[in-house]
């Protein structure tokens, strides 16, 4: 029962992460702030949506990073099951919370901007059907974590969930399209598609991007430091309840 | 495995076993609706596929808590773990006995209480096709969760949690072939999806199970 | 307040929703971090003065 302390690995991510965390929350707070502003104050009506075209600058951000926080919850249970780094899965259990978050963030502003539009509160289209599926997956991921004392178990059964979940998400995407082809416009944010999103929009949906980017980063990385300290307190006191 | 397979089946349908409970809500399940939305039987007929499809799919969930739970508790498990027999070959016997005991008579009941709802006269192959296919699928993801759960007290309704949005690809694919079919558009393909699914799952989750089952064991 | 015509509730309640979600998120992380710091400082006292198992 050794203390994980004495292992490198956590020692370097509390110094480095201490020494980037500022940083990033500063970046992150300047994107946001510049981003939402820009979008929400300096941009003008869409011809068919009227202002409701500004929760795009919402919306789409918490969307795009509501993946992208499990997607790197899925690399880093990857590398737990692999190379067994405790701060790998300290990592992947820190960003779940951020992740539904941000779930919950693009089905309100989803269903907020498609009400006036399709004239309901909710429609089952096949995206906002996926992030809600989304979002029972990670209340799944983090109620397990909960319910499992020892911390090692909990992080392999949870990055077991974690790789098995992610086949199924990407299953019922495809199975959603083939449920009901949607009213979400078509991919409006591809690469080659810029035309499609004029450029007085695109460029604050950017920055709010980043905003919301840098903003799961920090969080990350502020959380997972509160994870490497509390899974030292279990150490310790298992320590002393052997001493 | 097959004394295993064999084991497992004469435990479930003993006394106690849970054999018939899962038919049982099946029914009472298919009795409330009509009770819960109206007697309409244009409606139902509408939505019969969908609702017999959720029926067999939650009467399956129910039953899943069991598939390790009384191993667990006395040890048995414990024991087939150090046996010779690969916990991986345990996972998928495991599965297989819930289908044969749980899932197969889901289908078989299925039909019956179809005529209860009012399902198309033209749905009925659908139906009991998809469910075929589909319930196998059902069985493995269930064994997937049971055994992430196994070493929880009381993990019932956290297994439900973990396993309904792994159900959703199976249930979508499934219930639309049933419901295309009742109404004569093509049901084919979703058919096939199901058993893709239903194939994947066969061949993998058991490996997941297993590596489940090793942590909870350790 | 740029003119949000028709749609004020709207566009407001999403901004306003999200703004709080992220505000609960963040206070909710800071006040866990706190409690857990001072937890630790609480053991490793406890620990260093009993002396080292």
């Amino acid at each position: 029962m050794s203390s994980i302390w004495e292992y490198a690995n956590p020692r370097r991510f509390m110094a480095t992460s201490a020494a980037i965390l500022p940083w990033v929350t500063a970046i992150a707070a300047i994107c946001m702030v510049t981003g939402l502003v820009w979008g929400f104050f300096f941009t003008p009506d869409d011809f068919r949506m009227g202002s409701t075209v500004k929760i795009f600058y919402v919306h789409v951000p918490s969307a795009i990073m509501a993946v992208n926080a499990w997607i790197m919850m899925l690399v880093a249970s990857l590398i737990w099951v692999i190379r067994r780094h405790h701060v790998s899965a300290l990592a992947a259990k820190a960003a779940a919370p951020v992740g539904m978050v941000f779930t919950m963030i693009a089905l309100f502003t989803g269903a907020v901007w498609g009400q006036p539009m399709w004239g309901t509160w909710w429609e089952w289209d096949p995206r906002l059907t996926a992030f809600l599926i989304l979002f029972l997956f990670y209340l799944g991921y983090i109620a397990l974590w909960e319910a499992i004392e020892n911390p090692d178990q909990a992080a392999d059964l949870t990055s077991v969930l974690c790789l098995v979940g992610s086949v199924f998400a990407v299953i019922s995407r495809y199975a959603l399209n083939f449920w009901n082809q949607g009213l979400h416009q078509g991919a409006s944010l591809s690469l080659d598609a810029e035309q499609n999103v004029a450029d007085v929009f695109w460029y604050p949906a950017l920055m709010a991007l980043a905003g919301f980017g840098f903003l799961f980063l920090a969080l990350v990385l502020y959380r997972t430091r509160t994870e490497i300290r509390a899974r030292r307190i279990k150490a310790l006191v298992a320590q002393e309840r052997f001493a | 495995m097959i004394g295993l397979f064999l084991r497992d089946l004469a435990l479930a349908i003993r006394a106690g076993g849970g054999f018939g409970l899962s038919l049982a809500f099946f029914l009472v399940f298919t009795a409330l609706v009509p009770l819960g939305i109206g007697p309409d039987t244009g409606r139902l007929s509408d939505i019969a596929a969908g609702i017999l499809w959720l029926g067999a799919l939650l009467a399956c969930l129910l039953s899943l808590d069991r598939i390790f739970q009384l191993d667990w508790e006395d040890g048995t498990l414990d024991l087939l773990a150090t046996s010779p027999l690969p916990l991986e070959g345990l996972a998928a016997t495991k599965a297989l006995a819930h289908w044969v005991t749980t899932g197969l008579p889901l289908v078989a009941l299925a039909p019956v209480l179809g005529l209860v709802l009012n399902l198309p006269g033209a749905a009925f192959p659908w139906l009991v096709g998809s469910l075929l296919v589909g319930t196998p699928a059902l069985s493995a993801i269930g064994t997937f969760g049971a055994a992430l759960t196994v070493g929880i007290k009381r993990g019932g309704l956290l297994l439900s949690l973990l396993v309904l949005p792994l159900y959703v690809p199976t249930l979508i694919l499934g219930a639309l072939s049933a419901t295309r079919g009742a109404q004569g558009l093509d049901a084919a393909t979703p058919l096939m999806l199901t058993a893709g699914i239903t194939l994947g799952s066969i061949a993998l989750l058991p490996f997941a199970a297993a590596a489940a089952l090793r942590v909870n064991l350790r | 307040m740029p003119d949000l015509g028709q749609y004020v509730v709207e566009v407001l309640s999403a901004y306003g929703v999200a703004l709080l979600l992220l505000a609960a998120l963040v206070i909710a992380s800071v006040w866990r971090a706190r409690r857990v710091a001072q937890q630790l400082t609480e053991v490793e006292a406890r620990r260093s003065g009993k002396g080292t198992p």
